[in-house]
Formats: C-alpha cells, sequence, structure tokens
C-alpha cells in the first residue's frame, strides 16, 4: 500500500474540518504514517469469498411507532441550555453565507 | 448511609488529589441520595432491600455517561462546561435499584486510549503503584474501585477499555455482550464495538450489577435480550495458542497458566484450540474504530453546547484523521471494506473455537502495568497495547477480566474469560468457581 503523503495528511484535515500547525503536521504525518503502514498488513489475508462485517447484533429495522410524548424531548429551556449565543429560543450560529461582491 | 457516604467522600478527599480518579465528586447529590436511601431502610425495613437490591452503594460513572445537571465531559475540553439535558439508561436504573451516584471519573478523552494519559485533566495513576499507568480508558473508574473510593463504578469497553484496566488495577471488569446494556446517554466512541460494563470488587457483585443494568430500553435499538448457550456437563474452557505468543511477558503468562490450573482442579476440562485471525484483530480494529471515531466526533461543532474543534486534544485529532483517511474516496475499499471482511474472519474463528469449549481463558494485556509517559510518544506502540482485548469487542462478545495475584513488584495479574454472544452467566459461573477456589479476598490499595 502506499505511503502516507503530507497532501493526504491537509486533505484530511480539511475533511474532518481541524486545524493543524505546521509542526503539528509533521508529528501526525509520521505518527499516521506508521499505522497506516502497519495496517496494511490486512493485504495478507484472503476475503475473495468474505463478506463484510458492519455490526454483530443481526438485528434489522428495529422500529418503533411513530409517537411522541413530552417526556422523549427536550424542553426548548433545555436543549438550549448549554450555550449562551441564543437569539428569540433559537442558535445563534456564524453567517455562514456572504453578500455577493459583484451585486 | 449518610455515614458511608461521608467515610468515601473524606477518603477521595484524602488521597484522589494524586490518584486523580474523578473529574467531579456529587457531594451534595450524594448525600441527598444516602438520606433517601436512610428513610427507605426505616420504612419498609428488610423489604427495602428487595425493592431496592442495590440501596445504598455507591457508584461512579466514566465521564462519558450522561448524568442530568452534573457536568460530564468525555475527558476531554471540548466538553469541559457541558451540564448534559438527560440521564444516560443505566444511570437511572442503577439509581433506581438504590445506588448512590458518588462522582463522575476520569479517563482517556474520547475514551481513546489504553494508559488514562490522553485525559485533558491529567493521568490517573495506578492506586497500587502511582508512577504506573492504571490502564485506559475507563481509568479512573477502575482506580477507584481499587482505592476503595466507591463500591462500584462503570465504564465503557470498546477495545478493552474496561477489561485491560481491571487487570492493570487488580479489579473484576465487565465487558457484556455487544447490544446487552443500554448506550443511551452515554458519548459513543466506534458504536459498532462499544459495550458498557462495570467494575467490582467481586465476581458475585458483577453479577448482581448486570441483572439491572442488561436488557432492552426502548431508547437504544442495537439491544437485544439474549439467552446464551448453558454448558452441558462438564465444562469446557479453551486456551487459544495465539494469546501466548512472543512478547507475552513471563510474570503474565505464568499467571494465566496458574489460573488455568485453578480451573482444572476443579474439574473444568482444559483444551488447545486456535483463533487463527487473532494477529490482524488491531489492524481491523484500528481501521474499523477511528472510522466510526472521525463519524462520532463530527458533530462537536461548538453551535449547541461545549468548544469548537480546536479543543480536541492530539490524540483525538489522530483517530479523526485516520478514520475520516480510511473512509475517504480511494481508500475505502482498500482500508474500510477489507477490514470489515477480515473482521467476519475473526468472528468465524471465535465461532469455530466455541463448537469445541464454552468459555476462552486468555491474557488481558501482553504486560503489567507500564510505566506513566512509557509509551506516550509513541501511538502505534500505545495502540498494540489493545492487542489481546480488541477481537472480543469485533465479535460483539462478552469478556469478565478477573485479579489473579501481584507480579513482584507490586502489581495487578490477573486473566480475561470470553464467551459466546449472551454468555455472561457462564462467565460469571467461571469466576465465581475461580475465586472460591483460590479463596479469593479482594484487596483495595491502601
Amino acid at each position: 500500500m502506499s505511503k502516507l503523503t503530507k497532501e493526504e495528511v491537509e486533505h484530511v484535515v480539511k475533511l474532518a474540518k481541524l486545524s493543524i500547525s505546521d509542526q503539528e503536521l509533521e508529528k501526525y504525518l509520521k505518527q499516521l504514517g506508521e499505522v497506516v503502514n502497519y495496517i496494511g498488513e490486512l493485504n495478507e489475508v484472503d476475503t475473495e469469498d468474505t463478506e463484510p462485517t458492519s455490526q454483530t447484533t443481526g438485528l434489522e429495522n428495529v422500529t418503533r411507532a411513530d409517537e411522541l410524548t413530552p417526556q422523549q424531548s427536550l424542553t426548548d429551556e433545555s436543549a438550549l441550555s448549554g450555550t449562551e449565543a441564543v437569539h428569540n429560543g433559537y442558535f445563534k450560529v456564524e453567517a455562514i453565507l456572504t453578500e455577493r461582491a459583484d451585486k | 448511609m449518610a455515614e458511608l457516604v461521608r467515610e468515601y467522600l473524606e477518603r477521595i478527599k484524602k488521597y484522589d488529589r494524586e490518584i486523580n480518579s474523578f473529574l467531579t465528586v456529587a457531594e451534595e447529590s450524594a448525600f441527598e441520595k444516602a438520606s433517601r436511601a436512610d428513610e427507605a431502610l426505616e420504612t419498609l425495613g428488610e423489604a427495602a432491600l428487595r425493592r431496592y437490591p442495590l440501596l445504598g452503594v455507591t457508584v461512579a460513572f466514566k465521564d462519558l455517561f450522561l448524568t442530568r445537571g452534573i457536568r460530564t465531559t468525555a475527558g476531554s475540553k471540548v466538553l469541559e462546561s457541558y451540564v448534559p439535558p438527560y440521564t444516560a439508561t443505566v444511570v437511572e436504573r442503577l439509581e433506581k435499584a438504590g445506588c448512590i451516584l458518588i462522582g463522575k471519573t476520569n479517563c482517556d478523552a474520547w475514551a481513546h486510549g489504553a494508559s488514562g494519559e490522553n485525559s485533558d485533566f491529567g493521568p490517573t495513576k495506578n492506586p497500587w503503584r502511582p508512577e504506573f499507568v492504571p490502564g485506559g480508558s475507563s481509568s479512573g473508574s477502575a482506580a477507584a474501585v481499587a482505592a476503595n473510593f466507591s463500591l462500584l463504578s462503570f465504564g465503557t469497553d470498546t477495545g478493552g477499555s474496561i477489561r485491560q484496566p481491571a487487570n492493570f488495577c487488580g479489579v473484576v471488569g465487565l465487558k457484556p455482550t455487544y447490544g446487552a446494556v443500554s448506550r443511551y446517554g452515554i458519548i459513543a466512541m466506534a458504536s459498532s464495538l462499544d459495550s458498557v460494563g462495570h467494575f467490582t470488587r467481586t465476581v458475585n457483585d458483577s453479577r448482581a450489577v448486570f441483572e439491572i443494568t442488561k436488557s432492552e430500553d426502548k431508547k437504544d435499538s442495537t439491544l437485544k435480550s439474549g439467552e446464551g448457550v448453558k454448558p452441558k456437563g462438564k465444562i469446557r474452557l479453551g486456551i487459544p495458542r495465539e494469546y501466548f505468543v512472543a512478547g507475552l511477558d513471563k510474570e503474565v503468562e505464568k499467571s494465566v497458566l496458574a489460573a488455568a490450573q485453578v480451573f482444572k482442579k476443579e474439574g473444568v476440562e482444559l483444551v488447545e484450540v486456535s483463533l487463527p485471525h487473532t494477529k490482524y484483530a488491531i489492524s481491523v480494529y484500528y481501521i474499523i474504530q477511528p472510522a466510526e471515531v472521525s463519524s462520532n466526533l463530527g458533530r462537536y461543532d461548538g453551535i449547541r453546547y461545549g468548544n469548537g474543534r480546536n479543543s480536541f486534544g492530539a490524540e483525538a485529532k489522530r483517530r479523526i484523521m485516520l478514520g475520516t483517511y480510511v473512509l475517504s474516496a480511494g481508500y475505502y475499499d482498500a482500508y474500510y471494506l477489507k477490514a470489515m471482511k477480515v473482521r467476519s474472519k475473526i468472528i468465524l474463528d471465535f465461532e469455530q473455537a466455541f463448537d469445541h469449549v464454552d468459555a476462552i481463558l486468555a491474557p488481558v494485556s501482553p504486560t503489567p502495568p507500564f510505566a506513566l509517559g512509557e509509551k506516550a510518544d509513541n501511538p502505534l506502540q500505545m495502540y498494540l497495547a489493545d492487542i489481546l482485548t480488541v477481537a472480543g469487542n469485533l465479535a460483539g462478545i462478552p469478556g469478565l477480566a478477573i485479579p489473579s495475584g501481584f507480579t513482584k513488584n507490586g502489581l495487578p495479574l490477573g486473566f480475561q474469560l470470553l464467551g459466546p454472544r449472551f454468555s455472561e452467566e457462564t462467565l460469571f459461573s467461571l469466576g465465581e468457581l475461580y475465586q472460591e477456589s483460590s479463596d479469593y479476598r479482594p484487596k483495595t490499595a491502601f
């Protein structure tokens, strides 16, 4: 399997919405490179006729009636209790859109 | 009961400055619960113990279990001031059974680690010898029972995080069958592997607590009430040859083989078994687990609660990055899908072994507790510490870690029993047999 590159680390940092310094980048490149190298050993295993396992309960499509009771949901007050950035009973967040410059 | 609580709190105040097993001590609510327990005893008399089977038992929860009104951090700065608006099923059940919540315990942040050193609130120390690690990630919970700060504590086991610290701290640790105990209200690490269990001083206590925690709650849809197969006739105990390979510490090996002889003396048949894919378990685990971690930690954006993603510590960042990498376009088939396939092979190994034996006896960790700082700068070495526990999680089977003595340096030794899905009953019976036969007396570190 290929060796982990600096570009790949920068790419996953972006995908995962993390931010790391150049110094950290060097450190993680080395540490993660070793791990990626190690897990490459799975190539030795013949899995041609093997089905993948995603979970071990054997349960499928566990459902319940679509009915809600007040006990099943949080009050507005509880739901908002984890932040101080509240406006009119809503979470206040950073703007994600900017005004078009060409208008 | 108030006196009992006061005794525990005094011990915590006196010794936990050094051990660092608690992140939050729930002094006020513990006294309140204690006086309610006293009331129950007064009004109901003996009947109180039937209604509340764990009346007056102090319990500490790994700081991954949501407790309404009591800060829950996951050992991470991201949640350093998070106070949850609801309570985990397991916590509710324990309180209903009469337990007294005494506090929330330290752990590797987000349960990522095998030593406790990844906590953003400082490492927990091993109560037997503070210059050694207590194991992880449920470090504080294991240490709290070993140090007699609480009679009972809870943890989560995703790759060994209950069994390994139980082993390092000389207490009993149960990792139940995947899907036997509700995970509702417990901060998720890797959802196809996480299981919720507990630390006690004896196997008998472990059994009593499992009676309370197991079974469906209509909230966690992965729950199942299973009836395990009970051994017919003479119990057969498998010794897997792949768990006794190079690198296994001599004292560890000797103590596990000595435990085998205790079982043999009691009429248990010892059978050599083979789990040929054991050596790949760590690679499978370090693909599947970080993949699920990267997904589960995606929700921590600092908007609705908690701090932003800059607050993640180094190990969380490593796992998020590794998981994102193995799931990313071009690598999914090579790593993630491949790991899911080898996982099937590991499960098949166990199924074939359990055709011949009722349970398996194995070491928990290749070494006794290691020194603080010894592996802290080498993530791959730290990951390899999980080598004998992760296969149990990949297969979703139960494991029971049992103490068996001490090294010549005074550090705990022990072994684990693994069984087929929902075979907890068999594991408890074997564990009780061992503790009775070896005339086991639980000890606390000081």
